[in-house]
């Protein structure tokens, strides 16, 4: 069971719990009165009181079925009303997260536009707050869904949806795309952390920091080759020139848990072979093949792996 | 009248059944080959296209099931994936589920109605043609590379021009027209048949469960199918002449997209189900030795899932963003599916208890039946609560839930079908031996594949993804599901054997050879073209287990073809109709009418052109011939 992260994965939990009761009880009556049907081998065959008691008995087994259903029905309302009635309709926290093939653009609302934070495919929440996540699309029609959070909620071009999560317990999660949306969706996936709040204001305060300049001649290297290569052109790197949004936000790119909207871990390997030839990592995905040599490619790593 | 000859006591036996035989029988050879317009001809060939479409569509689940056998597996690239998957739910849907539980009707139903012919049967013959041509329209486009890439629900604007450029989305969207227009034909012939071709006597409440598990069906293809000729219609619209109905940057929505296919797709589900049940209906009569108990109630139910399945459509969109009150409609509906379906399970477990059960194969898949598809309906219970739902959709869980109800509920009972027809079909009966093997192969193996897909959905694991992380607890249940998979072909394996080595032996079937009570069976086996020397006449639902012989009815011309027409509801008899004779114009047309459409994906201009071939097939087709038109029957 993957739900129990939060507020609707205790609500998803409790009601499966009554479903499987429920269903389970009449798959076993459906079950054995089959089993019991073969095993009297035709006994009961051609007797007046059998027709009866069979019709009786087809009356007391809609009645069951009927009720067992208003049960379960009911109790499926009132599980999504008690969610709706537990999350305040305009929590302290909004989130606005817009798909794009295949990466998740995240942006912190805040009241004074420089605190705005933007970062993309990794998502952290403070526990125990609700949260108001606003859902957008720029291309086809994605899916949000952090299966240990539980609720699902299309991203669909032209619409805003939204979803109201609490997460109320800590600890790393994966949430991924879950409406097909083309080529890379198996690759859509994005990185959850849900912490304490002190670290959560912590995270927060380190993301809205600009980029860290390159410590290094190496680092410098690269950043120069980043500005003024292709990579800039799509990429944005606040406190840099790099200030497009046509692909993932590359700020803190090294402070996150993976790469590629959770296709591969972070690590120095993994953002070689990512930079190196992307179309090899993710088939399809929208990111060049740029074609670097190795002492380019040395320097673009060591400046991106220095993005803290 | 005189001159004009008619069976009856001047008329019987092998001098009648000699000439029926020479006013029926189809053209030798090619030419009959391909003129011909006898339902049994038309559904063989329809049963062993849409029987090959389910290999085929199997083969890509295999291939399928290879890649996903192990996590990160490189051996099919996404592109690759995305069609094949796009393509097993395209040729399942609609090449193989909807067009064989048709043919089987197109093979079955006139016998069972004791007639001479299907209701429109040149239009039958187009029928099959226009629904090979689309399907082969789809497997050439796939084998050429220009296959289907977006999934077989087509979501815009993910299918729109936008997005899938090319010509891969239209091959699809055509493909669709030609089975519409071929579904539709079909349901209007059935709907006509069943209505007005029922032998004397065969009033509606004396009709066999599966007739009227036909006749439901045929009226909700008839109203369900031009959702998806509309929404079809304006994708390819959309993306050939320039409309904009499903782009949102425009002004479109494509939320509407899936308004109109869900209103379509959702009755299809029950479209392919409730002949299934109507194949479980009269196998449960035949091999328990008697009725199904409260044919009201069975009757009921049938028609009340036919009305319910309009209303739930909305039970595939709870993550759209649509307001939450309507949700909980589509809730209640949904779940009040699972009432009429009850009612079903309860009657066929009934009746086994009240009869005397024969363990045969086609029995044993009605056993099968039960033990999945109520799974698969319990599961259907689930998804359609909201809050589970949300959950649950778009996983794995869904997978494992259709494919309980499309195979449990469908497959299952088509294969018990086609082992209990087998002998009306072919004039031989399976070895049991071997059909009883391929059964369990087939049940085990289904259940050790899908059975863990519950799992894998509630670990997570959406759907529709060409390979997935390691170490996510999703890889032994993969692996099992692949496993699984391979113990299904074994199994569908030995069925194709038995039915290749039974067609090797000579005939040997009696006519009716499972004691059963409906009329197929008073022909012989396999049915002469003209099915029955006289018309059946019918005083009970279950007429081959009255005593004494079948009564008949005289005085159909035997010079030309010619049908008894009945009343709808008591099935009087009232008048005398003139079947047509083969003809070359239905293949004609359906070749002119391919043109036009293939040509269409290419150029606008292809529907204004090949309008004039169509037309001068269609008049040729309609030609008046001044033969005898319709007579009132004098008694």
């Amino acid at each position: 069971m993957t739900g129990g992260g939060g507020l609707q994965g205790e609500q998803f939990n409790r009601l499966f719990t009554l479903f499987m009761g429920i269903t389970g009880f009449f798959y076993v009556l459906v079950i054995v009165g089959m089993l019991a049907g073969i095993a009297i081998r035709g006994r009961a065959a051609g007797t007046e009181r059998g027709e009866r008691l069979a019709r009786t008995a087809l009356l007391g087994w809609i009645a069951a079925v009927v009720l067992g259903l208003t049960v379960l029905t009911v109790g499926s309302y009132a599980s999504e009303r008690r969610v709706s009635a537990a999350i305040p309709a305009r929590p302290p926290l909004e989130v606005q997260i817009t798909a794009n093939q295949w990466w998740w653009d995240i942006t912190y609302k805040n009241a004074v536009p420089a605190n705005e934070l933007r970062t993309a495919n990794e998502l952290h929440l403070p526990v125990g707050v609700p949260v108001k996540v606003t859902l957008k699309s720029n291309d086809v029609i994605h899916s949000f869904w952090i299966p240990s959070l539980a609720g699902k909620q299309d991203l669909i071009p032209g619409r805003v949806n939204d979803l109201l999560l609490l997460p109320t317990r800590t600890g790393q999660f994966r949430g991924q795309c879950a409406e097909f949306c083309g080529t890379q969706h198996a690759h859509m996936a994005l990185d959850v952390t849900v912490e304490p709040v002190a670290s959560f204001r912590r995270w927060q305060q380190a993301q809205l920091a600009p980029a860290a300049p390159p410590s290094t001649p190496l680092a410098q290297a690269g950043h120069d080759l980043v500005m003024s290569q292709q990579c800039a052109s799509c990429h944005a790197i606040a406190g840099t020139p790099a200030s497009a949004r046509f692909g993932p936000d590359l700020t803190h790119l090294a402070s996150r848990r993976s790469i590629a909207a959770g296709t591969l871990p972070m690590t120095r390997g993994h953002l070689y072979a990512w930079i190196a030839d992307p179309q090899g990592v993710k088939p399809g995905n929208n990111m060049p093949y740029i074609g670097f040599d190795s002492a380019k490619l040395h320097a673009v790593v060591a400046y991106l792996q220095g993005l803290k | 009248m005189t001159g004009i000859a008619r069976d009856g006591e001047a008329l019987k036996g092998a001098e009648l059944e000699g000439r029926l035989d020479r006013t029926w029988r189809p053209a030798p050879g090619l030419w009959g080959w391909l003129t011909t317009v006898d339902h049994k001809d038309i559904g063989r060939r329809y049963i062993y296209t849409a029987m090959t479409f389910l290999i085929l569509g199997s083969i890509l689940s295999v291939a399928m099931r290879l890649q996903l056998a192990r996590p990160e597996s490189g051996l099919i690239s996404p592109a690759r994936y995305n069609q094949i998957f796009t393509m097993h739910g395209t040729t399942m849907m609609f090449l193989f589920a909807v067009p064989v539980m048709e043919a089987a009707a197109i093979y079955v139903i006139p016998l069972m109605m004791g007639t001479r012919n299907i209701a429109f049967p040149r239009l039958n013959a187009f029928s099959y043609w226009t629904y090979l041509f689309g399907a082969l329209l789809l497997w050439v486009g796939f084998v050429l590379n220009v296959g289907p890439d977006a999934g077989w629900f087509m979501y815009t604007p993910l299918s729109g021009p936008q997005f899938s450029p090319g010509k891969r989305t239209d091959i699809w969207a055509q493909m669709i027209t030609f089975t519409e227009v071929a579904g539709l034909a079909v349901a209007i012939e059935l709907t006509a048949t069943i209505l007005k071709f029922r032998a004397p006597g065969m009033s509606l409440n004396r009709m066999p469960l599966y007739a009227w598990a036909i006749l439901v069906t045929s009226i909700m293809i008839i109203l369900s199918l031009p959702a998806v000729a509309l929404c079809s219609g304006m994708l390819i619209a959309d993306r050939l002449i320039g409309t904009q109905f499903f782009n949102p940057f425009e002004h479109g929505d494509p939320l509407l997209w899936q308004h109109l296919f869900w209103f379509f797709a959702h009755p299809e589900v029950y479209i392919i189900f409730l002949p299934a049940t109507g194949f479980v209906s009269q196998i449960v009569e035949t091999f328990t030795g008697r009725p199904v108990i409260a044919y009201p109630a069975m009757v009921l139910a049938v028609v009340a899932t036919g009305f319910l399945s309009f209303g739930v459509w909305v039970h595939h969109m709870f993550a759209t963003g649509l307001p939450r009150l309507g949700y909980d409609f589509y809730t209640a509906a949904t779940m009040a599916v699972a009432i009429p379906a009850s009612i079903q399970i309860f009657c066929w477990i009934a009746t086994m208890w009240l009869g005397k059960p024969r363990y045969a194969t086609p029995f044993l898949y009605v056993i099968a039946f039960i033990v999945t598809f109520v799974i698969g309906g319990l599961s259907g219970v689930m998804v359609a609560s909201v809050p589970l739902d949300l959950q649950f959709h778009d996983t794995y869980f869904v997978v494992a839930h259709f494919h309980y109800v499309l195979v449990g509920g469908a497959v299952f009972p088509l294969l018990g079908a086609l082992t209990y027809w087998f002998p009306k079909f072919s004039g031989r009966m399976l070895s049991e031996g071997l059909g009883k093997l391929a059964f369990w192969l087939i049940f085990l193996g289904f259940n050790i594949a899908f059975f863990p897909m519950h799992i894998t959905g509630m670990l997570g694991m959406p759907r529709r993804v060409y390979t997935y992380p390691a170490n996510m607890g999703w890889d032994g249940l993969n692996m099992l599901s692949s496993i699984g998979v391979g113990v299904i072909v074994l199994g569908g394996l030995v069925f194709l054997a038995n039915v290749a080595l039974t067609l090797r032996r000579p005939r040997d079937a009696a006519p009716n050879p499972w004691n059963a009570a409906s009329l197929e069976w008073a022909a012989a086996s396999p049915p002469p073209p003209y099915n029955f020397p006289h018309v059946p006449v019918v005083r009970s639902a279950t007429p081959l287990w009255e005593q004494g012989p079948l009564p008949v009815m005289t005085g159909l011309r035997v010079d030309d073809r010619e049908l008894l027409i009945t009343t709808a509801i008591d099935a009087r008899p009232d008048i005398r109709y003139p079947s047509p004779e083969g003809t070359i114009w239905p293949l004609l047309s359906a070749i002119a009418l391919a043109a036009l459409f293939i040509g269409s994906i290419f150029t606008p201009w292809a529907v204004v052109i090949g309008l004039a071939p169509l037309g001068v097939a269609f008049l040729a087709w309609f030609w008046p011939k001044g033969s005898p038109t319709a007579e009132p029957v004098i008694e």
